[in-house]
């Protein structure tokens, strides 16, 4: 039988040198749930995400990815999940397309251009195919990102500031692959910052504070009650 | 060995967008060579006994440049990491790397051998004997070079470490290689080639062993 939950931490810790950047995180994410992740700059927003996606390990804790152990089951973890960093994972010396080739061929899937120029469209880079990340602008690589993302068709996607550098079409684009993946069923995490835009994407809420899990609830409620929008950190605030 | 493919794919053509820099790093060693033939002096005797000597000093440093070089890009944009969480085969990921790396410093040895030949008064017919030995000592270089230049790529002081890791680690391959080349150049009347070349061989497979095994450990958090 297949497990129910998509994601399941218990007490996940992370300290980079002597500062815990997470203590004690626990949380449960159904399949095709979504989940923002809320909270002030270094306050382990991306760490938990960092973590639930194998790129680093927890330090103490446990967890699973639709079932499957952060840390003995790291390849099958790793192939059902998906991250956008804030490092954009691209190399500056080749071309958008060829970048998403090349992610492609390590996935095995079609790395024809014309099965990898349609996403290249989606996030509105196709004009800029054979252009070097390097020439980019912050957006245009976030955009890039994003598509490389979508390539891999995982189960649980893990979106790390995702407006973050974007322009307003690129908020609409963003909100937009997000009501995609979970029209098939995908589990999405957005940390971010933008909560009320965030928040109409998701159902569950939760803030961190200095690591620290300090609130959950229905996420259209988070910026109120978790003291988050008193604090001046809801945007526009 | 379709993630290998894909490896290899991705590594050669980071090394072709990467060829302004490799002409540079040729030019590096094409004029170490020049510097350690005015060591010598004017004895064209003295020249030809160290040629082998010399080219593989040329080569060593120049590799210090190229295998840095080399993970750069995958550091820039934790490209490598992007890679891991694919996911693709941390072994793979090592063996194209090595492959491309050792393939880039047997072009760039290929490269100094006429300069060496020039230089160093080192004429012989024994060009593909010289080639192979090329072939057999890059790749003693190319594996713990890539293995320690992932290792430290994220460090400040990465142009030290390297060499200071690297060097001591391959003193056995540059034994035998140097040994190899001289004998190549100056005549084998011993037959001692094959010890040298068995050697060579010897530390490669060594080398290509271990540190493939070890370089998920280095590259993973």
């Amino acid at each position: 039988m297949e497990p129910q939950l998509a994601v399941e931490a218990d007490a996940l810790c992370r300290r980079y040198g002597r500062r815990w950047a997470l203590v004690d995180v626990s949380l449960r994410l159904a399949r095709g749930a979504a989940l923002l992740v809320a909270g002030r700059n270094g306050s382990g927003k991306s760490t938990l995400l960092r973590v639930l996606a194998t790129a680093i390990r927890a330090d103490r804790g446990s967890g699973r990815i639709l079932g499957h152990d952060l840390r003995s089951h790291t390849t099958q973890v790793r192939a059902c999940t998906a991250l956008l960093s804030h490092a954009s994972y691209l190399y500056d010396a080749l071309t958008a397309l060829e970048n998403l080739r090349i992610a492609a061929r390590f996935l095995e899937r079609d790395a024809r251009d014309a099965a990898l120029m349609p996403l290249l469209e989606l996030v509105g880079l196709a004009d800029r195919a054979h252009d070097a990340p390097v020439t980019f602008s912050a957006g245009m690589r976030k955009r890039l990102a994003l598509a490389r993302v979508l390539l891999k068709d995982a189960s649980v996607v893990l979106l790390d500031e995702p407006y973050g550098q974007l322009d307003p079409p690129g908020f609409r684009l963003v909100d937009g692959v997000v009501r995609t993946l979970r029209a098939r069923g995908a589990t999405v995490l957005i940390a971010s910052h933008q909560l009320a835009r965030a928040g109409a994407l998701c159902e569950r809420g939760l803030v961190l504070e200095q690591g620290r899990l300090t609130w959950q609830g229905p996420a259209n409620d988070l910026a109120r009650s978790s003291g988050l929008e008193a604090a001046g950190l809801e945007e526009g605030a | 060995m379709r993630q290998l493919a894909a490896a290899l794919a991705k590594d050669a053509l980071l090394q072709w967008r990467g060829r302004v820099q490799a002409a540079a790093i040729f030019v590096f060693g094409a004029t170490a060579l020049l510097l350690f033939s005015f060591a010598i002096g004017p004895s064209a005797e003295a020249l030809r006994t160290y040629a082998g000597g010399f080219l593989w000093l040329a080569l060593l440093l120049s590799s210090t440049l190229t295998l840095a070089e080399s993970f750069q890009s995958e550091m820039d944009e934790r490209a490598l990491e992007g890679l891991l969480l694919l996911p693709a085969s941390p072994r793979a990921l090592f063996y194209a790397k090595a492959v491309a790396n050792a393939a880039q410093l047997v072009l760039l040895g290929i490269g100094l051998l006429p300069v060496m030949i020039v230089l160093y008064d080192a004429g012989t017919l024994r060009i593909p004997g010289l080639v192979g030995v090329i072939a057999l000592g890059a790749a003693g270089l190319s594996a713990p070079g890539t293995l320690y230049a992932a290792m430290t790529s994220q460090a400040r002081a990465k142009q030290t470490l390297l060499p200071l890791l690297l060097f001591p680690l391959v003193v056995p391959v540059l034994l035998a290689a140097v040994k190899a080349t001289s004998l190549l150049i100056q005549g084998d009347p011993m037959g001692q080639l094959g010890s040298w070349t068995l050697l060579l061989v010897s530390f490669d497979l060594v080398h290509w062993s271990l540190c493939g095994l070890l370089f998920g450990r280095v590259v993973e958090d």
